[in-house]
């Protein structure tokens, strides 16, 4: 076994085995934290690939971002976790057998004589090519190959803000907030009402 | 500029879409009926776009991500016209229930570039990119009326369901990329052609496609959303999901199993025959049991996705034709049916238990004509199109030598005839429970006699139409 080969088995036995934490842990915050170890150990993989820049996007993207405000989230609400729990015991022996069965036919279908290094077609693994960065190789194949996938990927996410907003903004006539406008416009006459009172004598 | 010619009708209504919802910031109080004007005029536009792109040779533009042929002309013109439709059939009910904002139209129109994406997807990337972006405006818009918990839950048990769908479908396209190496449909075609007979990756990828597929389509066993979300969500946006996705949805099957994996042909067949004959036995037989209008359209538009798949499974040219014009034919009826639920429902009252269509002839006779159309083309009566469509599907399965399950196909569509005939009985021999006066706008009362009108109008044509079917998919192997 070389090196390279050992650090795969390594990585992948650590992303395996802390996706599996991810679902089955109870507390919610360390099934966060066992994400972000598999984000970090999928980006180790993907260093072995010499996909470096992927790499460093996975962990800065997913890892610096999305996790710490889904972390953010997690503890912010109250999950109510015998309720989130219930009728898990129900489900796990059909959903456990189904799952076994699964494994073992995907493990038969793609074992390693099926998907030795000679089996793959040879037009899949292309020869990195020498002297571009790999960030420079992403670019230009994301805005010449790929132009017209990445334009949809950002319609997707323009649906997603839309979505986002349509589905939480709301103007409640009740809430009181402030219109900084129309605070930095008030004259003193729109507040002040001098009134005049004639003295009155002394008793 | 001519190599972006196929994709022309999805700028457009991508284009008109952004417009849309700026217009909306700045003359939402001053025109109140813009957006709903602009997006009509955006789908006839594209419509007309699309149909004039119709003489052109079939070519792979965009660096193999996109194909305009005719088969991906005549879907997107359909898709343009059910939108159309379904908008127009909408508007009242939307207006009543507080959703009549432009994100409403805005999404509508992204669903509608999602499935031009994917009816015209020479590429697994594009084609992929084309349902998140179509699944995504259908949660969205599933939700959109915030105050429903009906419509919430809809939208949250199909989003769930819908991503675990799509990680099905793209497990395995991934396992094809392994067997084949490229991710280019019409590559993956001839690297399926090299490979031996039942190569066990590329077998197991085509299981997972299929699955992610047949989960899109609704057919069973992958059936388990489709009477939650046609429940709970608001009529018109039942509606929206139950029309022009379907059609697209088919035109997946026919991207990727029949442009893509004709290599496999013998194993999809098999998979298809048992997903034909679960969906028609398991939606003719669970819509008899429905009490709510909207479920029981659910569970028949399960067993009408088993018709659909009784053309595709022949793997014949001849077959595709025939589901092609099945699966449009079955929009149309669909937009009818729901359509009439949309005109018996009014602000504060849905109309969708059996009990409010009792005595709808002693209401409105003309109504109660359409909706015995639009049933009898759904049970395939002889006159109506909706036979037709039957006819050539049932004669596809057995020119392919599926005798048992076009007999099959027989027996559970007359199990189904019951639970239309059943609506019929109670429209015309019932006594109304209800008796207010129908209040819809003309628009909608217009069109949804165009529509049931059709479904006999239409069917000295369908010689005409079948052909065009046939013409559309005359390119596929």
């Amino acid at each position: 076994m070389t090196f390279e080969s050992a650090v795969f088995y390594f990585f992948s036995v650590v992303l395996l085995g802390s996706a599996a934490m991810v679902v089955t842990i109870r507390n919610p915050v360390k099934s966060a934290l066992f994400l972000v170890l598999a984000f970090v150990s999928a980006a180790c993989i993907w260093m072995l690939l010499k996909a470096e820049f992927l790499a460093i996007v996975l962990v800065l993207v997913y890892v610096g971002a999305v996790m710490v405000l889904f972390l953010f989230v997690v503890m912010m609400i109250d999950v109510n976790l015998a309720v989130l729990r219930q009728g898990f015991g129900e489900y796990l022996p059909i959903g456990g057998l189904v799952a076994v069965l699964m494994v073992m036919e995907i493990a038969l279908a793609v074992g390693p004589r099926q998907l030795a290094p000679t089996r793959i077609a040879a037009a899949a693994v292309h020869a990195p090519a020498a002297h571009v960065s790999n960030t420079r190789a992403l670019g230009l194949l994301l805005y010449t190959t790929y132009v017209y996938p990445f334009e949809i990927a950002a319609a997707i996410l323009l649906v997603a803000i839309i979505a986002a907003i349509a589905l939480t903004m709301r103007r409640r006539p009740d809430t009181k907030y402030q219109d900084p406008a129309r605070q930095v416009e008030v004259q003193a006459r729109d507040r002040m009402r001098l009134v005049k009172m004639p003295a009155e004598p002394k008793t | 500029m001519m190599h972006i010619r196929p994709v022309l009708p999805e700028i457009v209504v991508f284009s008109m879409a952004c417009v849309i919802l700026l217009a909306d910031l700045f003359w939402k109080r001053r025109f109140k009926g813009l957006m709903y004007g602009l997006t009509q005029a955006t789908l006839i536009a594209a419509a007309i776009i699309a149909y004039s792109l119709r003489n052109e040779a079939p070519r792979v533009v965009l660096h193999g991500m996109v194909i305009g042929d005719r088969l991906s002309i005549v879907l997107q013109i359909a898709i343009f016209m059910l939108t159309a439709i379904v908008l127009a059939y909408s508007r009242t009910y939307i207006a009543e229930r507080g959703v009549f904002r432009s994100e409403y139209f805005v999404l509508a129109l992204t669903g509608v570039v999602g499935m031009c994406v994917m009816v015209s997807a020479a590429h697994f990337l594009s084609l992929y990119l084309g349902l998140e972006l179509l699944s995504l405006s259908l949660y969205a818009l599933i939700a959109l009326q915030r105050d429903s918990i009906a419509a919430t839950e809809a939208a949250m048990k199909y989003f769930v369901l819908g991503a675990l769908s799509s990680g099905l479908l793209l497990y395995g396209l991934s396992m094809l990329y392994g067997a084949t190496g490229s991710l280019s449909i019409s590559r993956v075609a001839t690297a399926l052609a090299a490979l031996p007979r039942h190569d066990m990756v590329a077998t197991l990828g085509l299981v997972f496609v299929l699955s992610g597929l047949a989960f899109k389509l609704g057919a069973v066993p992958f059936h388990m959303w489709v009477p939650d979300v046609y429940e709970g969500a608001p009529t018109a946006v039942t509606l929206y999901v139950g029309a022009a996705p379907k059609v697209a949805a088919f035109a997946l099957f026919l991207r990727l199993l029949v442009e893509g994996l004709h290599g496999l042909s013998g194993a999809w067949q098999e998979m298809l025959v048992l997903l034909a004959f679960l969906s028609m036995a398991i939606g003719n037989v669970v819509a008899i049991a429905q009490t709510n209008l909207k479920r029981m359209l659910a569970y028949s538009a399960i067993a009408h996705m088993g018709f659909l798949l009784l053309g595709l499974l022949s793997a014949r040219t001849s077959g595709y034709a025939d589901a092609l014009f099945y699966a449009l034919v079955y929009a149309f009826m669909t937009l009818g049916a729901f359509g009439v639920i949309i005109l018996l429902s009014r602000k504060g009252f849905e109309a969708e238990r059996l009990e409010d269509l009792r005595g709808l002839y002693q209401r409105s006779p003309w109504y109660a004509w359409v909706m015995l159309l639009i049933m009898f083309s759904m049970a395939g009566v002889p006159p109506t199109i909706g036979f037709y469509a039957k006819f050539a599907v049932i004669q596809a399965a057995v020119s392919a030598g599926f005798y048992g399950l076009a007999v099959a196909a027989v027996l559970f569509s007359v199990i189904g005839a019951f639970y239309y005939l059943r609506i019929v009985k109670l429209m015309f021999f019932d006594a109304p429970v209800d008796s207010s006066p129908l209040r819809q706008g003309r628009d909608l009362r217009w069109i949804l006699s165009a529509n049931g009108i059709a479904m006999v109008l239409a069917a000295p044509w369908a010689g005409t139409l079948i052909a065009i079917c046939r013409a559309a998919v005359r390119g596929l192997p």
